[in-house]
């Protein structure tokens, strides 16, 4: 069941757009910026509430890589897996993490603490590699600095 | 030397005050008060402005497309998904200056007579996010959007959609579909955007940098933008420059500067230790220049005249350290993974290179897959895959195989990576977090 | 026009794309997303042909087929290298992932995508990793899904949603991991999912009722027929092997189905198959009765030559056979199988077609409607192609205005629906209950049939009706009125819906008036009537006395013998009068296939073949009279029902039906004696029709087996079966060629062994298949004849104290006999039979939901279970009509509750 706060959004989102089913992906952000994924039952809630099939919720959450549909960790690594970065020293970045927090891209961490996903190009190649971990990005970054950003989070 | 796009450029940027304080606003004044809609579209045609997006098309006669006098709302939509690989340039625009990008939005809409306009902008850019958002909440409070524009009767909405994450919502057609909610896969044209677009109305999707540089054509005219460029192509442009270089970064300069300056003057040239091998001029999916390219000259143009695209112009260097398979490698898995699944060429060619790559760079390659990789090259051209993502991904592949073919053969017959790398990248691509 | 196809010259009409003009021209162009009803959306890139410039170009550039118009003096190649290696290149990228499993696929050997294959010369295959694999999803009872081989074409969505309205199929996820299926296991919604076996040019969706006793496809023996599911008459290809019915497939008809069928029709062909099917006949009481053929036909010519004989006829039988026992027993003594209700609306319906001024369409005219008015029908369940039309109709009005705006033409299937976004045209849909079609309608409004049918009388006075005028409306009606005269007027050719679906008979006299209102004002309208089954139409052509008179005479001795004809008379009035009826038959001789419980009461039975084993004509709802052909030879004593009655005329020495010996004597019989049906003599070639000498074939020349098959009994080939009736055989033998339209059994060409053959029969595609659509047309309107209007509009309903009017509910699944046999089908029908009714007469009859209430229908009491329905106006119940646990049959009934009055008064 959508809150009440989830439904006043995305009714907010279905005005602003001529037809309610353009106003799909934003109901999808927003169920997941409550719930910080998209879970079979959110996918039917935001079908009810645009008057779509659950089928065409899905069609649209599945195709986008940040839209999560399976449980995801209180904090998501995007580790730009991209050219610069890749040039700029991403392995040893990725090493790092994969050791330190014993997962693999795709995965979160036992503890529910991370999930660590592979990202194309964060846009900052100039300061490469980088990452970002929620809505920070961290750059021109060493394997060395990781243990430390990881801190911050909890 | 001018730098009109970038020199207001400040962290955090000006705020609506300030921006006015230097002249802001006053091309939106001018335009709307004092301008037919059919002007200003002439003006920038005349201007000879580009489309900065990647492309290179005529940003007035893309304009001039739009039918005037068809019932309904039109849509103007600034294209800030920027994800090319080893493409920051319109970050730059988007947290330094968002009032100039708005100006722009505001006189194009003006010049085709939109009621409706977007920023769609990638969802990693949140800094950007809140600088815009903010920046449209200023304009919207001092009336340069939202009903009645300074008293002139024209009207203009705006807004801000962050995406969800995929390299074809950059696409403009893509980009329309992901607008109306749905999966960004590409439309066919025709017919174009600027006839049937979002929602099915004439729409105009401009660049970030191209429409930052609306206010400043405005303002001070078509001859200026003409004369700030070294060549025929008018007006400065961002140039950036990632790699194993001493000092990446983006900067403004006259469009035509050559690639030896580019590098050497204002990259700093190779870091120690490192050689230049090679460079993609304009993002991911434009094909390698090599060392005998330096002094080609930087506009759409001269780097076509080498065999290549400006593109985004900004650059990746390609030092001698780094695997050039495996470089490659790191781009086709992007596009792999990146590519929408509409038509067979790009779905099911991309992965195939994708692995044939993995094979080489892992020893495991023979010496037929050079020959499939090259007519893969050859097959998913222009014009054969439904959009223009894959002939992108094979632009890097198809250079690569001509300048390094020796690393690519030497791979095969030393069955394995004379970089003696070590690689993260899987070849089997995954499927995150999707069911 | 002229186009240049590697420098040949060819000419072509406007309109079409490439693609379309290089199949129509016969040549083989590869293809799969596009599809001849879906348009074109240039994914898949096979069709990739080279275009040049002018005549000097020679490097020209690569485009796809599909995509590109047909514009005069246009130069293409379809031989050049890199088109051809380009070609060659996408099956190669496809086979990336493939699995190669056609040894063990069902489509193997009928299947798109092996075609185009061979066509391209793929052969060798570079790709040497891994392949992707996906997990599948079980659809329910019609549908395998097997995801594996999936080419991504995206045809199935675009034809599961984009075209029939689906909402529960969709493609997920993204680049070369793309899934086309449901959010989780279950059935698939759309009453036409069926067609995603045909559309699918892979084994992905496959017939999950073919797979359950599987057979190649080439090793079925194919005949053309005529789906048997409702009044549509869609046309199937019907394929049998080892005595069993094995697959019904579309075979188009340009007129009628075109590329699709409905569920009901492609799976419901089980009962041809069923346990309870007679193969032997049977005479009662003597023992468990097995006699011989040639006996019973002398024992039940012996009982007819005694006279007092009445014959019942039925709307499930051919013309033919319904024929041959109206001479038997005389035209005095012939009676209409039909409950009462089916038969007035019936002989409404004809009546309205022959004597009145608008013309009745096909289903392909009705897709290009501009305006549809349904008065009180559920489509997608009394009629469901015609609701699969609609579907189509109001998207003309916006493409048309497409067309013309953004100068695209309708194959251009993506930015078409980009730019008509949900721009719909004009629908209008009157009706008790909610209906699938809603969504798509400019207005819907519900009501008492008879309320809604005033409105339908003031609409047609509106537009000009000398009838007498509703003065009486409510604003909010009133409105609706202007608006929907405003849309029809506006529209060239607006289309009249209306039947036999919710059991009044008003909607038909108003959507009569309505059309022939419009017909006076300039229009060219289209009135459609559905009706209720496969040959409703035909036997009230034919004609007959009512059910009720029958049953009346019996009652009063008037007869002794009672020869039924494929007709479970319980399914025709309600259970204690056909009881009655029997009491009073000295003798009642069935002839028919399945064991029922008119067969209970029979004293003979003579096995009847069903449409698989007889050939036979039967007459639409649009007056069409189309043949369908014996698919093969039956087991036992089975035969057509005309040809006993021609075996026991021939005993009883009837001088009506003397010496006629095949199908071509009785066709001609019948149309000497009923000249109004003279045309059906033509509607396909007689038997003695010969291409070079040969006769058509029922069997591909790929064929496997024949001499194998029976050896264990015998290693001499048995001579195969003769056809008397038909120019067909029922073996592989024969013209290899293309047969003349109505005899085509099955589609193939060389090249083609999937249903996408069916291009090369076409004259344009999607167009009439060559030398012209099989079955002809019998009722034809005069378009200038003075409209004699219904001129009294019903009365308002005011619904009385402890009474209810219950109208009948029919359903796709569930309300058909012969269909209820298919283990799917059945499942799919409501599984408990109640009463609905209005919630708040509940309330005030102190009814709560659940609970047993009782009325008397003609002094025999029933009791049902009540349930709410809150769409149900106060007075008005409703009955899921057709149900085998029905027991109320002639609906629409007004009852009285018993205990009500009582109730009522205590409040
Ligand atoms: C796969 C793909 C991705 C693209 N991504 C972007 C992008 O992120 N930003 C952008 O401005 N243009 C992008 N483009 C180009 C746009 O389609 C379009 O040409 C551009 O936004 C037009 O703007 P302009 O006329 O100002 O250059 C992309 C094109 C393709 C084929
Ligand atoms: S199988 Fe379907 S999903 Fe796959 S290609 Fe075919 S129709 Fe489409
Ligand atoms: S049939 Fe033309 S691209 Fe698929």
């Amino acid at each position: 069941m959508l809150s009440t706060a989830e439904k006043e959004q995305i009714e907010h989102e279905i005005g602003m757009v001529p037809v309610k089913k353009a106003a799909c992906i934003e109901a999808l952000k927003i169920v997941q910026h409550h719930r910080r994924w998209v879970s079979d039952e959110g996918i039917q809630d935001v079908a009810g509430i645009l008057d779509m099939s659950p089928e065409e919720v899905d069609s649209v959450a599945t195709f986008y890589n940040l839209i999560f549909r399976q449980p995801v960790g209180r904090h998501i690594i995007l580790l730009c897996d991209s050219i610069s970065c890749y040039v700029m020293g991403l392995n040893d970045l990725h090493e790092e993490l994969v050791s330190l927090l014993g997962i693999q891209y795709g995965q979160t961490t036992d503890d529910g603490r991370f999930t660590l996903l592979p990202n194309p190009c964060l846009g900052t190649c100039d300061h490469a590699p980088a990452l970002m971990v929620d809505n920070d990005l961290y750059r021109d970054l060493r394997p060395e600095a990781i243990a430390d950003i990881l801190e911050k989070y909890l | 030397m001018e730098r009109p796009l970038t020199q207001h450029i400040t962290f955090p940027p000006l705020g609506l005050r300030q921006y006015e304080a230097i002249g802001g606003y006053q091309a939106a004044r001018k335009a709307i008060k004092h301008m037919q809609p059919a002007e200003v579209t002439a003006l920038v045609k005349d201007s000879g402005m580009k489309g900065r997006g990647g492309a290179g098309f005529s940003t007035g006669m893309k304009w001039s497309f739009v039918p005037m006098n068809v019932p309904g709302p039109k849509y103007l939509i600034c294209n800030a998904d920027e994800m090319e690989p080893g493409t920051f340039k319109d970050r730059w625009l988007l947290e330094g200056n968002p009032h100039q990008l708005i100006e722009g939005m505001i006189v194009a809409a003006y010049a085709i007579q939109a009621t409706e306009s977007f920023v769609f902008l990638r969802w990693a850019y949140k800094t950007a996010a809140q600088e815009i958002r903010k920046a449209i909440q200023e304009a919207y409070d001092a009336g340069y959007l939202g009903r009645n524009i300074l008293g002139t009767g024209y009207s203009l909405e705006m807004h801000l959609h962050t995406g969800v994450g995929r390299y074809m919502c950059g696409e403009e057609t893509a980009l329309l579909n992901s607008l109306e909610g749905k999966r960004a896969t590409p439309r066919s044209k025709p017919p174009f955007p600027q006839v049937s677009g979002l929602f099915g109305k004439p729409t105009i999707v401009n660049n970030v940098e191209t429409l930052s540089y609306i206010p400043h054509i405005v303002n001070k005219g078509a001859d200026w933008f003409q004369k700030l460029s070294l060549t025929a192509d008018g007006g400065t442009k961002i140039y950036g420059v990632s790699g194993r270089v001493k000092n990446p970064g983006a900067w403004e300069l006259p469009m035509g500067i050559t690639l030896r300056e580019l590098l050497e003057e204002h990259a700093g040239g190779m870091q120690d230790g490192y050689s230049f091998k090679g460079v993609l001029p304009g993002g991911a999916s434009t094909d390698f220049l090599v060392e005998e390219h330096m002094d080609v000259k930087l506009d759409f143009a001269g780097v076509a005249a080498a065999g290549s695209r400006l593109g985004t112009g900004t650059m990746i260097v390609l030092d001698d350290k780094t695997c050039p398979v495996g470089f490659v490698h790191n781009l086709e898995h992007f596009f792999a993974q990146e590519s929408c699944g509409f038509c067979t060429p790009c779905r099911e060619g991309l992965p195939w290179t994708e692995k044939l790559l993995w094979a080489i760079e892992q020893g495991n390659g023979r010496m037929k897959d050079i020959e499939i990789l090259a007519s893969q090259t050859k097959l998913l051209g222009p014009g054969n895959t439904f959009c223009a993502l894959a002939p992108g991904a094979m632009e890097p592949l198809q250079s690569a195989l001509k300048y390094f073919r020796e690393d690519f053969e030497r791979h095969i017959i030393e069955e394995g990576c004379p970089y003696n790398h070590h690689h993260h990248l899987h070849s089997t691509s995954h499927e995150h977090l999707h069911r | 026009m002229n186009i240049y196809i590697d420098n040949k010259k060819y000419e072509i009409k406007e309109g079409k794309n490439l693609l379309e003009a290089c199949l129509q021209l016969g040549l083989n162009l590869p293809y799969f997303c596009w599809h001849p009803a879906l348009g074109s959306v240039g994914a898949c890139r096979q069709c990739a042909i080279k275009l040049y410039k002018d005549e000097d170009d020679t490097k020209g550039r690569l485009v796809m087929g599909c995509m590109e118009p047909v514009r005069d003096n246009v130069r293409i190649s379809l031989e050049d290298p890199d088109a051809k290696g380009f070609r060659e290149q996408v099956i190669g990228w496809l086979m990336t992932n493939h699995p190669h499993d056609c040894a063990v696929c069902d489509e193997g050997g009928a299947c798109h995508l092996q075609d185009m294959t061979v066509m391209t010369g793929h052969t060798y295959r570079d790709y040497r990793f891994s392949k992707r694999t996906y997990n599948n999803q079980d659809l329910g009872p019609f549908l395998n899904h097997e995801m594996n081989r999936c080419i991504q074409c995206y045809r199935c969505v675009r034809y599961y949603k984009d075209y029939a309205g689906g909402k529960d199929l969709d493609v997920f996820a993204a680049h070369n991991h793309v899934y086309f299926g449901r959010c989780g296991n279950g059935k698939l919604e759309s009453e036409f999912s069926g067609n995603l076996a045909e559309v699918c040019p892979t084994g992905v969706f496959t017939d999950k009722t073919l797979q359950s006793h599987y057979t190649r496809k080439w090793d079925l023996t194919y005949a053309p027929s005529i789906c048997q599911g409702c009044s549509l008459g869609c046309n199937t290809s019907a394929g049998e092997r080892y005595g069993t019915l094995r697959q019904i497939a579309n075979r188009y008809n340009g007129d009628v189905n075109g590329y699709f069928l409905c569920d009901r029709g492609r799976y419901g062909y089980e009962f041809v198959n069923s346990h309870q099917r007679i193969y032997e006949p049977a005479v009662r009481p003597h023992s468990n009765g097995a006699v011989k053929k040639e006996q019973v036909v002398e024992v039940v010519a012996e009982k007819l030559k005694k006279g007092r004989v009445i014959g019942i006829g039925s709307p499930r039988a051919s013309l033919e056979s319904n024929f041959a026992l109206k001479q038997l027993v005389g035209a005095e003594h012939f009676y209409i199988g039909m409950s009462d209700a089916d038969h007035d609306h019936t002989a409404l319906a004809l009546k309205i077609l022959k004597e009145g001024p608008a013309r009745t369409p096909s289903l392909h005219e009705m897709e290009h409607a501009d305006a549809v008015l349904i008065l009180g029908e559920d489509l997608t369940n009394t009629a469901p192609l015609m609701a699969l039309a609609v579907r189509q109709a109001v998207r003309q009005q916006p493409m048309h205005e497409t067309e013309q705006t953004l100068h695209l033409a309708p194959w251009q299937d993506a930015p078409m629906r980009e730019a008509i976004q949900d721009k719909k045209g004009p629908l209008f849909i009157l009706h008790t209950f909610p209906t699938k079609l809603d969504e798509l309608a400019t207005a819907i409004h519900r009501g008492a049939p008879d309320n809604l049918a005033r409105i339908a009388f003031a609409l047609a006075a509106k537009l000009g009706a000398d009838v007498a005028p509703v003065d009486d409306l409510h604003d909010e009606e009133k409105t609706l009125v202007a608006q929907m005269a405003d849309a029809l007027l506006a529209a060239k050719n607006p289309l009249i819906i209306s039947g036999y679906g919710s059991g009044w008979d008003h909607f038909m006299k108003a959507a009569a008036n309505i059309s022939w209102a419009l017909q006076q004002q300039g229009r060219a309208p289209m009135l459609s009537f559905t009706l209720p089954e496969c040959n409703s139409l035909g036997l009230e052509m034919l004609g007959g006395h009512r059910l009720d008179s029958a049953i009346d005479l019996m009652e009063k001795g008037g007869a002794d013998t009672v020869v039924v004809l494929e007709n479970d008379l319980y399914r025709r009035a309600d259970e204690h009068v056909i009881d009655a009826l029997f009491a009073n038959a000295k003798e009642v001789i069935l002839i028919d296939h399945l064991y029922n419980q008119t067969a209970e009461k029979a004293t003979v039975l003579l096995p009847a073949g069903t449409f698989a084993e007889a050939d036979g004509t039967i007459v639409n709802n649009e007056g069409r009279a189309q043949r369908f052909f014996q698919v093969f030879v039956p087991k036992g004593s089975v035969q057509e029902s005309w040809r006993w009655l021609l075996q026991i005329a021939e005993k009883a020495q009837v001088p009506r039906l003397s010496s006629l010996q095949n199908l071509d004597d009785i066709v001609w019989a019948m149309c000497v004696a009923v000249p109004f049906f003279e045309k059906v003599q033509q509607i396909a070639p007689h038997a003695d029709f010969r291409i070079n000498g040969q006769k058509i074939p029922r069997e591909s020349h790929r064929y496997s087996g024949r001499t194998a098959t029976l050896a264990n009994e015998n290693v001499s080939e048995p001579k195969p079966a003769d056809d008397i009736d038909t120019p067909l055989s029922f073996t592989m033998e024969g013209f290899r060629g293309e047969p003349p339209a109505p005899l085509i059994p099955y589609f193939w060409s060389p090249g083609w062994n999937s249903v996408q053959a069916v291009n090369k029969y076409q004259t344009e595609i999607g167009g009439h298949l060559h030398g012209g659509d099989p079955g002809l047309r019998l009722l034809e309107p005069h378009l200038n004849g003075r409209p004699h209007y219904f001129r009294e509009a019903p009365d308002r309903y005011i619904p009385m104290p402890g009474h209810v009017h219950i109208m009948p509910v029919y359903s796709i699944f569930g309300s058909e006999e012969l269909s209820m046999h298919t283990k799917g089908i059945a499942q799919s029908a409501q599984d408990f039979f109640c009463i609905y009714m209005n919630p708040e007469d509940m309330h005030q009859w102190s009814i709560s939901p659940g609970i047993w209430v009782s009325f008397d229908v003609d002094h025999h009491s029933y009791q049902m279970v009540a349930v709410p329905n809150h769409w149900l106006p106060r007075g008005i119940a409703a009955l899921n009509a057709g149900l085998p646990k029905s027991k109320i049959i002639d609906l629409p009934q007004c009852v009285k509750l018993s205990g009500a009055e009582a109730l009522h008064a205590t409040r």
